[in-house]
Formats: structure tokens, C-alpha cells, sequence
């Protein structure tokens, strides 16, 4: 056996080690923002879960630090004397009975107490009159059906749901065609929408203000362009609003929105969406019957806007490729008179 | 220290040289069955899938590198980002590391080869073909794109007609055999050849960790290839085992994540086997704990297979289940710590020299913590409800995988190239790229942290722009250039010092296990003398070292024999003549190979398939006189 050689732990070769772990740490530390970040809870379940995100990242914070400074004390240990010095049998012993096993045995045990007093938070038993919506996945947007208490169908709509503040509301997840997953980060952890399967799960908005969720379960070519708004208003703004939208469409008015109706039932529009009072009555994409009072246009990936929608209405393919919505041919007046109409559809 | 192979140019020795040398010439190559040979192949091939798998990731970097990029349509993309899991899963992760497990621990158990020489070259061909095909759908642009995971009903006949999953069905499924019999050739090798007293308890931790793995492999691979061949038939037969109408979704992701998650640790145990034997070497002492830490290993192989479900917490599994599962992921911390301060009390005060593979093993503790606990933090079902599927789930990963095992192989890789090629690898440049991978692994993949808590989900082709996302993913995609220079540094490293490196000799390190008292690269007979060994640490005990142990006599040099011996103490049992040099693993790789993918063209095929199959057996098995010398 050779002694060990001279030792080579230089500052040298230090250095690269430190100015990276700054640049690292800069760099986890980068300006938040708000749209779409678990980190910034509008609801009291998702701020559960911050919570107990926080407290772990500060509990492992403290044991990194501790096991780096073990193995930085370990390594730099007797360096300017001579002779290697060994812990004793019963130090190492000790060492590794105490912070390999006992110290990890309590901090688990508090770690799955504390994991399973949130959970129980997040999934108790939710008010039985609590309003339910029943949101359906599609490749690639969201159904939204408002129930009543009994279960009777108040309204349909698509890729926006609005909810009253400050009301636990009960959501019925289903999927019509492959697995999607439902996430409001700001409102809750996300739930899987499994084809043939019902899940549950809920959201409460503690404050007035827009959401954003996202698909997040891998569902196909455009699983990235799956979004959809989630807007929280006080109850009597909600409660009028859903009045509205469980209204057929609104009649044309003036002649250019009569004509765009027209261009909509004759095109192969028809054939896929339905306009409530109207004869158009597809199930297969979007309810249109209110899409002028939408935000967003293709799940949450484009602003509703008459130049948005004239083009998506000519070239889906072109802002999602692979989105079933064939390209649609309109000539002349046509798109700018469907346009109309449609967005006049509030 | 002395250089064994050119004492003994004795007759014996030349005998020995004929009986187990490799024919030479292109076909031959076709023949060889030697473990050196076939683990080197692993391995090379192995890395080789490596790069290719890091090309792909640098390819999703450079499409995710700003909002809205149209760099690469949503098809390829989710081509791309399902050749990368399938790549670094199956074609790189395990095979590199069995191939670490073929090479050297014959040499650490001190015998001649595997027990089923043969075998061994038909699961290199296996895995070989299997990469091929992958990798040729890939170009044809037909390559698998629902994901390594592929769940139905994406992944069913509805709702991929293409080629493409029935690609991933067919080849998961046969690339499997060649895991599975690698896996039980290094079981089989472990347990009868050792050599005489190397008891169960002297063997080295290396050994224990590719033991672990091996089983682990033989009880997780089935069901991932029940499941991949039920959803072929779901594909193409309708039978309905995964579809939402008459099967269940969720059993697919039961099955797969009841391979899925065991796999991970098929990755890291024989990381974990890696560090130890570095560290050993590292501080010149016994390691401290030797007991634990095989108990550790062995426990994590268990509890590994109890923790599924911690996959599927957001499928809407009922919530008491979940909880048992929040436990027991959140036990594997245990032994990993025991692991982690064993190492810590053998290195301390130790004043180790920190060479690269050194350094690699303290770059594992940093990342490998810090993924332990965000894995500590995922297996909690709320948080996990937030994280799943998101860039912070990605981050944990890499951590865990890079950290745990890529970091740990790189630091295998400069310790034991010595030894595969009888050439140092060049220190200098070793350590700018331990440095380069290490930063540059640092700064891709823990802002990914804040990016998943920031709502970006895994799997996307593009994102939006004003999600507050952009800086992120620009830093990121600039940051994974950095860590691909450092891996190229180290590849480079690699093939300069193939013709340039110092000149190793028998033991550069100073080690202590067996695979360091023969020469480097050790001849094609692995040990002239087949020693008894009678220490956890052959080389280091008394005071000759094992030059002063007697050796076993015999062994038949004429003709390819090795030596068996019993489980637990390893008392000599039986001489074992070993099959040489043939052509019929190849053939009959090609042969299985062309029955699993005719599956996809016609009938027909698989049917001649067969019947090439029971050729190659035939003439695999065909009986010849044993012990005609040469």
C-alpha cells in the first residue's frame, strides 16, 4: 500500500466550483411573474401547497447545507498534518447510525404527518351545494357544462370557465378521447381526465382575477397549445353571467351579422360547432353560441381578436398544426362578414 | 508493482493465449463470445447512444430556446422528445452500465469469463439491432412519438395509426431479452465463479451493487414485456386490454411504472457500486461500513419495487393508497443516507488525491442531494399535484439520473479506462471537463425548478410567449450547450489518450480489487494464475499482497474451462469447459430480430422468423467433442 499522494484540493480548482454555484443560485432566483405560477396561490388549496413546498425547501436547504459542510469538513480534515487520521470504529458508528438513519427517520416522519394533513386539506368533503362544473377534454380544448345541484344542464361553453369568488367549486373531470390532466396552478394540483373514469376535484379563489391552466398530461401533437382561462368574479357578476350563457345565441342585428350567420350555417362550420338558436348543432368542437364574449380562441392560444380569428378561421394549421379543425375556404365578403357575426355573439 | 504478463511467457501461458484468443479478421468479429470483448462493446455502444440521445436533448434546447419557435413541427418535436427518454432509458442507461458489469467482474471475481459466453454476444447483437431500428424509424420519421411511457389511449391504434408505436411495442419488447439474459448471466457469474474464498462477504461492493441490479432487471423487465406486448395486441388485434372501452388506461400505467420506477434504480445501483470501489481506492482504506452499505443496496433493490404508484398520484387513485406510497418513497432516503455517510466517515480525514474520478464522486454527492430531496419533495401527493408533469419533475430527474449515475459512470470511466485500454486518460483535461459538465449540468437543469413551479409543463413542443418563461428557457438552452462541451471534453479525453495516454500498468491507483492484478488491457484468458484470495481487499492484505497466495491448479489451459465454486464460501465445485468463438448468437439475433419487426410488415415474416430461429438454435447447440486442442 502507498501512502496517499501529495494532496491537490487547490484554490485553483476550487474557484470554477464557486463562481458557478453563483451563477447558479442568480439564476434560480430570476424575477417571478404571475399568469401561471403554482408559487403564487390565488386559493387556499394551492397556498397549502406553497406553504408546504416552502417549509420543505427550507428543511432540505438545511440538510444540504449540513451534509456538504460533513463532506467539506471530511475531505479538508488533517490536510496539513501528516499523518491521515481515520474517525474511530464507534465515531464512525456513530456517525452513520445517528445522521444516516435516526435524524432521516424523524424528518420523514414529519415529512409524511405534514404531506398527509395537506392532502386531506385539499381533498376534504366539499359542500354538497357546491357549484359543480363537469369539464371535458378533447385533443386539443376543453368542454365546460355548468350543473345545477340536481345535476341538470345549466350552460355549455368552451376553454374558459368562471367562477364565483370566495365559493368552493366542485369539478367533475372527464375525457373524451385520450388522457388529459386539468391544472389551475394558482388554484390547485392537477387531476388526470381518464377516458371511461370520473375523477374530482375542486378550486376556490380567494381573490377576483384571471387564471391560467394548462393540459399536462402528453396528449398528442398539440398537448402544448391546450390552455384555458379561469376567471374568478364576486357571485352576483357570476350569477348574471351565467344567466347569459345559458341563453341561445343573439340574434343577428345588423345586415353584415345577418350574412355572416348565413356564411356560418352554410360552410362546413356548421358541420363541427353548434350555435345554440341556430341549426347548428355539432357537439364535436367549441359551443360558439357565446364566443364573443371569449378572451382566447384555440384553447387559450390565441387572443380573440376579428384579425386572430379571421386567420384561424383560413389557416388552423398554421398556429396548430395537427389541430382537427380543417382550414376553412371563404371568399370575398364572407370571413370579414362571419367575423362579425361571431363576435358579435357576446 | 509488477507487470504479470510479461513474467509468465512461459508455454502455459502461449497455451492459454491460443485457447482463448479471439479469431482476428472482419467476419470473425461476427464470432467473438470473450467478456472483454462483448462488455467493451456494450459500453462503446452504449456511449455511442449517449451522444445521440444528447443530440436530441440540444435539439429540444434549441426548439424551446424562445416562445412560439418553429424550428421543429410538433411531430418531430414529440418524436425527438420520445427518442431521448427511450434512448437514455433503454439504449444507453442499462446497457452501458451491464456492459461496466461484463467487463469487470469476472475480472473482480478472478475467473476467466461468464458463465454463458455465448449468450452474452447474442444479447449484444439483440441490443445492437434493436438501437438500429430505433434509430432508423427515427430518420424515416416514423419513430415513436406518445413519449418512452407511451400511455394509452394516445399510444393505441386509434389515436397513433403510424408505424411509430408499433415500433416502440416490437422493439421495447425484444431489446428487452438482451437486458434480461445479460442480467442473468451476471447472477449466474456472481454466484458460481467466484474465486476460491471470496465468500459472499468478501465480495467487493461493486459486485453486491451489479448482483442488486441483476435481479432487480429479472423481476422488472417481465412486466414492462407483458405490457408493451399487450398494447401490440391491443394495436393490432383489438383486444382491448388498455382502452377506455372494454380494458383500463390505468393498468397500463400500473404495469409500465411497475418496471418504470425499478428501472431507475437498475441506473443508480451500480453507480452506487461504482463510488464505493472509487472511494476505496480513493482513500487507500477498507471502507467503513461495509455491512450497511451492502444491507443499503440491497434494501433499496426491494423498496425500489414499492413505489410506483408515486407516478401516478394525479390519476385520481384513492388517497389512503397514495399516502402508503408518500411513505414508502420517502424510506429510500434511508439507506441512501446510510450510504451517504458511510462514504463520508471513509473519507474522513483521508487527504485523498482528487483526480477526475474523485472529483466525478463529490459531484455526485452535491447533485445527487439535491435531487434526493426534491425527490423527498415529489413523493408528497399534494405537491406532487402541483410539480407532476411539469419542468420541475425534469429537473428532479436529471438530478437524480445525472447525478446519480452519469456522474458516478464518467468517474467509472476514467478509473477503470487503465484497465480496458492500458492507458491513463489525460488528468488535465479530465478535470476542465468534470468542471465544464459540472457547471454546465448545474445551471441547465436547476432553473428548471422554478420553471416547472412557474407552470410550464413537460412534453410541450413550444410555449407562448408572456408566460414570464422566456428568460428561463433561453438560459437553459444556452446553459445545455455548456454541459454537451463538457461531455464532448471528456469523449474527447477519452479517444486522445486511446493512442496518447501515459502508460498505465497493472495498478495506476493503487486499488485493492482483482480486476488490477492482471495486465492493462488484461489478456484474453483474464489471469495466468487463478489465485485464492483470502481479504475483502486481495491486493492490499499481508504484506506480498496476493502475489504470496496460493493458486488453484488444474484448470485445463488447453481448451476454454473455468472454475465453479459454491455460493456462500466459495469452495471450488466443478471445472466447467466453456463454448469458444461462434457465428450462431449473431445469426440467431438477426433471426429474432427479423421475427419481432416482421410482426409489423406481415404475418409471413414472423412465421419464417421461427423458422430461422430453430436454424440458428440448432446449430448453436449442435453437439461437438469438447477439449480437441487447437
Amino acid at each position: 500500500m502507498s501512502p496517499p499522494q501529495k494532496n491537490a484540493i487547490s484554490p485553483k480548482s476550487i474557484l470554477p466550483g464557486i463562481v458557478a454555484a453563483i451563477i447558479w443560485l442568480v439564476s434560480a432566483f430570476s424575477p417571478a411573474y404571475a399568469s401561471q405560477s403554482a408559487l403564487e396561490p390565488g386559493g387556499p388549496l394551492a397556498a397549502a401547497i406553497a406553504n408546504l413546498f416552502w417549509g420543505m425547501v427550507v428543511i432540505g436547504g438545511i440538510i444540504l447545507f449540513i451534509v456538504l459542510a460533513m463532506l467539506a469538513v471530511a475531505l479538508l480534515r488533517a490536510r496539513n498534518k501528516t499523518e491521515s487520521k481515520p474517525l474511530t470504529f464507534t465515531q464512525s458508528r456513530n456517525l452513520v447510525f445517528i445522521s444516516g438513519v435516526v435524524i432521516p427517520a424523524l424528518i420523514l416522519t414529519v415529512f409524511v404527518i405534514s404531506s398527509a394533513a395537506v392532502n386531506r386539506e385539499i381533498v376534504a368533503p366539499m359542500p354538497k351545494n357546491a357549484l359543480t362544473i363537469k369539464v371535458t377534454g378533447h385533443q386539443w380544448w376543453w368542454e365546460v357544462d355548468y350543473l345545477d345541484t340536481e345535476g341538470n344542464h345549466i350552460a355549455k361553453t368552451a376553454n374558459e370557465i368562471r367562477i364565483p369568488v370566495g365559493k368552493p367549486v366542485r369539478i367533475a373531470l372527464e375525457a373524451s378521447d385520450v388522457i388529459h390532466s386539468f391544472w389551475i396552478p394558482q388554484l390547485n394540483g392537477k387531476t388526470d381526465m381518464v377516458p371511461g373514469k370520473s375523477n374530482l376535484t375542486w378550486v376556490k379563489a380567494d381573490r377576483p382575477g384571471s387564471y391560467r391552466g394548462q393540459c399536462t398530461e402528453f396528449c398528442g401533437k398539440q398537448h402544448a397549445k391546450m390552455a384555458f382561462i379561469v376567471d374568478a368574479v364576486p357571485e352576483e357578476d357570476f350569477e348574471a353571467w351565467l344567466q347569459r350563457q345559458a341563453q341561445p345565441a343573439r340574434e343577428p342585428v345588423t345586415e353584415t351579422e345577418n350574412k355572416g350567420r348565413q356564411v356560418f350555417l352554410r360552410s362546413s362550420c356548421a358541420m363541427c360547432h353548434a350555435i345554440r338558436g341556430t341549426s347548428a348543432l355539432a357537439s364535436v368542437a367549441p359551443d360558439l353560441t357565446h364566443i364573443g364574449s371569449r378572451k382566447t380562441l384555440a384553447a387559450g392560444s390565441l387572443e380573440n381578436m376579428p384579425g386572430t380569428l379571421s386567420s384561424w378561421i383560413l389557416s388552423p394549421q398554421s398556429f396548430k398544426p395537427g389541430s382537427h379543425m380543417p382550414a376553412t375556404v371563404l371568399v370575398g365578403e364572407d370571413l370579414g362578414n362571419l367575423v362579425e357575426y361571431l363576435l358579435s355573439l357576446e | 508493482m509488477t507487470d504479470l504478463a510479461s513474467i509468465h511467457h512461459d508455454e502455459e501461458t502461449q497455451q492459454l493465449e491460443r485457447t482463448w484468443s479471439s479469431p482476428p479478421g472482419f467476419f470473425a468479429w461476427f464470432t467473438h463470445v470473450n467478456q472483454t470483448n462483448i462488455g467493451m462493446r456494450f459500453i462503446v455502444t452504449g456511449f455511442v447512444f449517449f451522444i445521440l440521445g444528447v443530440i436530441l436533448a440540444l435539439l429540444m434546447r434549441l426548439q424551446l430556446a424562445v416562445p412560439d419557435n418553429d424550428f421543429m413541427d410538433p411531430e418531430t418535436y414529440n418524436q425527438v422528445f420520445s427518442m431521448h427518454g427511450i434512448t437514455m432509458m433503454f439504449l444507453f442507461a442499462i446497457p452501458v452500465m451491464e456492459g461496466f458489469a461484463v467487463y469487470i467482474i469476472p475480472l473482480m471475481l478472478g475467473t476467466r469469463d461468464m458463465t454463458f459466453p455465448r449468450l452474452n454476444a447474442f444479447g449484444y447483437y439483440i441490443y445492437l439491432i434493436a438501437g438500429v431500428m430505433m434509430y432508423a424509424a427515427l430518420l424515416l420519421k416514423i419513430a415513436p412519438d406518445a413519449g418512452w411511457f407511451s400511455y394509452p389511449p394516445l399510444a393505441g391504434a386509434g389515436f397513433s395509426p403510424g408505424l411509430g408505436l408499433d415500433f416502440y411495442t416490437t422493439v421495447i419488447t425484444f431489446m428487452e431479452i438482451s437486458a434480461l439474459v445479460a442480467a442473468i448471466e451476471i447472477i449466474a457469474t456472481i454466484f458460481k465463479c467466484k474465486v476460491p474464498g471470496m465468500s459472499l462477504n468478501r465480495m467487493p461492493i461493486f459486485v453486491w451493487a451489479m448482483l442488486v441490479m441483476s435481479f432487480m432487471i429479472v423481476f422488472a423487465l417481465p412486466p414492462l414485456v407483458i405490457a408493451s406486448l399487450m398494447l401490440a395486441l391491443d394495436r393490432m388485434a383489438g383486444m382491448h386490454f388498455f382502452t377506455a372501452a372494454s380494458g383500463d388506461p390505468i393498468l397500463w400505467q400500473h404495469l409500465f411504472w411497475f418496471f418504470g420506477h425499478p428501472e431507475v434504480y437498475i441506473i443508480f445501483i451500480p453507480a452506487l457500486g461504482m463510488i464505493s470501489s472509487i472511494i476505496i481506492t480513493f482513500t487507500q482504506r477498507p471502507i467503513f461500513g461495509y455491512i450497511p452499505i451492502v444491507l443499503s443496496i440491497v434494501a433499496i433493490g426491494f423498496i425500489g419495487f414499492g413505489l410506483w404508484v408515486h407516478h401516478m398520484f394525479t390519476a385520481g387513485l384513492p388517497q389512503l393508497g397514495s399516502n402508503f406510497f408518500t411513505a414508502s418513497s420517502a424510506m429510500i432516503a434511508i439507506p441512501s443516507g446510510v450510504q451517504i455517510f458511510c462514504w463520508i466517515a471513509t473519507l474522513w480525514g483521508s487527504k485523498p488525491k482528487l483526480d477526475t474520478p474523485l472529483l466525478h464522486v463529490l459531484g455526485f454527492f452535491l447533485i445527487f442531494i439535491i435531487g434526493g430531496l426534491s425527490g423527498v419533495m415529489v413523493a408528497s401527493v399534494p405537491f406532487d399535484m402541483q410539480a407532476h408533469d411539469t419542468y420541475f419533475v425534469v429537473a428532479h430527474f436529471h438530478y437524480v439520473l445525472i447525478g446519480g449515475a452519469v456522474f458516478p459512470l464518467l468517474g467509472g470511466l476514467y478509473y477503470w479506462y487503465p484497465k480496458f485500454t492500458g492507458r491513463m486518460m489525460n488528468e488535465r483535461l479530465g478535470k476542465i471537463g468534470f468542471w465544464v459538465t459540472f457547471a454546465g449540468f448545474n445551471l441547465t437543469f436547476f432553473p428548471m425548478h422554478k420553471l416547472g413551479l412557474d407552470g410550464m409543463p413537460r412534453r410541450v413542443y413550444t410555449y407562448l410567449d408572456g408566460l414570464g418563461w422566456n428568460e428561463a428557457n433561453l438560459f437553459i438552452s444556452i446553459s445545455s450547450a455548456v454541459l454537451a462541451l463538457g461531455f464532448l471534453l471528456t469523449l474527447a479525453n477519452a479517444l486522445i489518450s486511446l493512442k496518447r495516454g501515459k502508460t498505465a500498468g497493472d495498478n495506476p491507483w493503487n486499488a485493492d480489487t482483482l480486476e488490477w492484478a492482471t495486465s492493462s488491457p488484461p489478456p484474453s484468458y483474464n489471469f495466468r494464475h487463478i489465485r485464492i484470495v483470502d481479504s475483502r481487499y486481495p491486493l492490499w492484505s499481508g504484506t506480498g499482497g496476493l502475489e504470496q497466495n496460493p493458486v488453484v491448479t488444474g484448470i485445463r489451459s488447453d481448451r476454454r474451462e473455468i472454475l465453479l465454486t459454491s455460493i456462500l464460501e466459495s469452495h471450488p465445485e466443478a471445472r466447467q469447459p466453456l463454448p469458444g468463438p461462434s457465428p450462431w448468437p449473431f445469426w440467431l439475433a438477426i433471426a429474432t430480430a427479423l421475427t419481432f419487426a416482421g410482426l409489423m410488415v406481415h404475418m409471413a415474416i414472423p412465421l419464417l422468423g421461427f423458422l430461422l430461429c430453430f436454424i440458428a438454435i440448432t446449430g448453436w447447440i449442435w453437439p461437438k467433442q469438447l477439449g480437441a486442442a487447437k
